[in-house]
């Protein structure tokens, strides 16, 4: 009987408190297209990370002049990569990831290729938005 | 009536006195190795007073965490001193951390009867890289937004619990606000609330126990037939102590005045993480040997190379005393066994500090 009575009070104490220490579940990010800004400020051989809803994307303008883009999220520990203009190559720094300009995993230990993006320019705007 | 006769017959001050009066320390060639422990306690304290100095004006929010610590460092009296405090007595005391656990396991004062002192003890030990894990969020700069989203993201490779562990961990999907809020109340209650306990456990254990001697020296006590040489703990024992945490104190204002600790630049979390980032000293090794994993491994995760490793190491330090039957042959494997992951972790850390990234 005491026993019953005591998991019935430490289940009643710690049950509410566990389910505090879960946070809520908030709706997934529907954002489906962002502005990338000025495509004429995005030199050949360059890139630039933006947001794309609450996750940075990068959008990169090839040496030819054609522009990609892709989730910045590196696919290995979720830091956010860049472009290196030396190597031509997208980049994590935080353990060596490379990623060539299709988005593909090349070297270092990213499992994944980054996920692309449609880039459209309308006027001098860069357009991103998700793949259908 | 004086106060001590006053205090004697309300409290159990006269077995206090003649417990402080008995309690004796042993001599021989291991003894220096008692101090870590203390030395680890006095820098715990340090954080204790300087931590909380510190909450009185630190604003954790995303918003404002970053300019509150720029506030205390450039406009508050002191400030930089007690931030800078703060920041490099967390560093030692992980350093005397370390230093006490490998002393420990060498001098093998895990064993009967001291088991219970062990588990708390190294109980503590990983709470105090918890400490400076989540206390290293709560400036929002740069370079702790990324070490935060890499160290938080590591469970994610769990099959399973892997992304609730994730989503639990940040307070959401990403590093946000929400993980600043999340990591200053365990940093500032939920961790010190059980260290406090831990300590207590571990501290009135070893009271009890007394100061473990190796096997070796214990063996020699044996052949002679005759105790081991041992100092009164007050004051011969205290004097000691006291004249170790005067220098580490003296450290410490010696590190925080002519290195002072840098805030770095604000996170953004839309920024890319910046060339050469890497995170505190302490968790180089495992941040070197992430960058040696492949990409996967048998359609597996890469990661789980290293952490599986790590953690299967981590749950072999919790159970050490039962692990090891305490014979000479078991003693002689532990030590190799520690002296390894010793020479593992401090090359991997080498490497780290001294190679580039690219």
């Amino acid at each position: 009987m005491l026993g019953i009575w005591g998991v019935g009070v430490v289940a009643s104490v710690v049950y509410p408190i566990l389910r505090f220490l879960s946070p809520p579940e908030v709706a997934e990010d529907s954002t489906q297209e962002v502005s990338a800004g000025k495509a004429s400020s995005l030199l050949p051989n360059s890139g630039r990370v933006v947001p794309f809803g609450a996750e940075p994307a990068i959008v990169i303008r090839l040496a030819g002049g054609e522009l990609r883009a892709f989730t910045a999220v590196c696919t290995h520990l979720s830091c956010t990569v860049q472009y290196r203009d030396d190597l031509h190559q997208i980049w994590c720094a935080c353990h060596n990831g490379h990623y060539d300009l299709t988005g593909r995993n090349v070297s270092g230990p990213p499992p994944r290729p980054l996920t692309s993006y449609v880039v459209n320019v309308k006027g001098d705007e860069i357009f991103l938005s998700r793949k259908a | 009536m004086s106060v001590r006769t006053w205090l004697e017959e309300r409290t159990p001050l006269v077995a206090v006195q003649e417990a402080i009066d008995h309690k004796s320390v042993p001599r021989h060639r291991y003894s220096a190795f008692y101090f870590l422990g203390g030395m680890t306690l006095f820098f715990f304290g340090v954080q204790v007073v300087t931590g909380a100095l510190l909450l009185l004006y630190y604003r954790p929010s995303a918003s404002e965490a970053y300019e509150s610590v720029s506030f205390i460092m450039t406009s508050v009296p002191f400030g930089w001193l007690v931030r800078s405090i703060h920041a490099w007595s967390a560093n030692l005391m992980i350093g005397a951390a370390f230093a006490h656990l490998f002393s420990v396991i060498y001098l093998h004062a895990y064993r009967k009867p001291r088991e219970v002192t062990w588990l708390s003890g190294v109980l503590v030990f990983f709470i105090v890289f918890a400490f400076g894990f989540s206390g290293y969020l709560l400036p929002w700069n740069e370079l702790a937004f990324f070490a935060t989203r890499v160290g938080t993201n590591m469970p994610a490779v769990l099959p399973g619990i892997g992304d609730h562990l994730v989503y639990f961990m940040r307070g959401g999907r990403d590093v946000t606000g929400a993980t600043l809020t999340r990591f200053f109340g365990v940093h500032v209650a939920i961790l010190p609330a059980l260290t406090t306990a831990l300590l207590a456990i571990h501290i009135a254990l070893i009271q009890y126990h007394g100061m473990s001697v190796s096997p070796s020296e214990e063996g020699r006590v044996e052949r002679t037939g005759k105790p081991g040489p041992s100092m009164p703990f007050v004051p011969h024992f205290m004097l000691r102590e006291l004249f170790g945490w005067t220098v580490a104190l003296a450290l410490l204002a010696g590190l925080s005045a002519f290195l002072p600790w840098e805030l770095g630049r604000k996170a953004n979390v839309f920024a890319s993480a910046p060339a050469g980032i890497r995170p505190e000293w302490y968790f180089l090794w495992m941040f070197q040997a992430l960058k040696y994993a492949p990409a996967t491994f048998f359609g597996m995760s890469g990661e789980l190379l290293v952490l599986v490793p790590v953690n299967i190491g981590v749950l072999a330090l919790i159970l050490l005393p039962f692990l090891d039957p305490n014979t000479a042959r078991s003693r002689r494997i532990i030590k190799v066994l520690a002296t390894i992951a010793l020479i593992f972790m401090v090359a991997m850390t080498a490497l780290a500090l001294r190679g580039g990234t690219a």
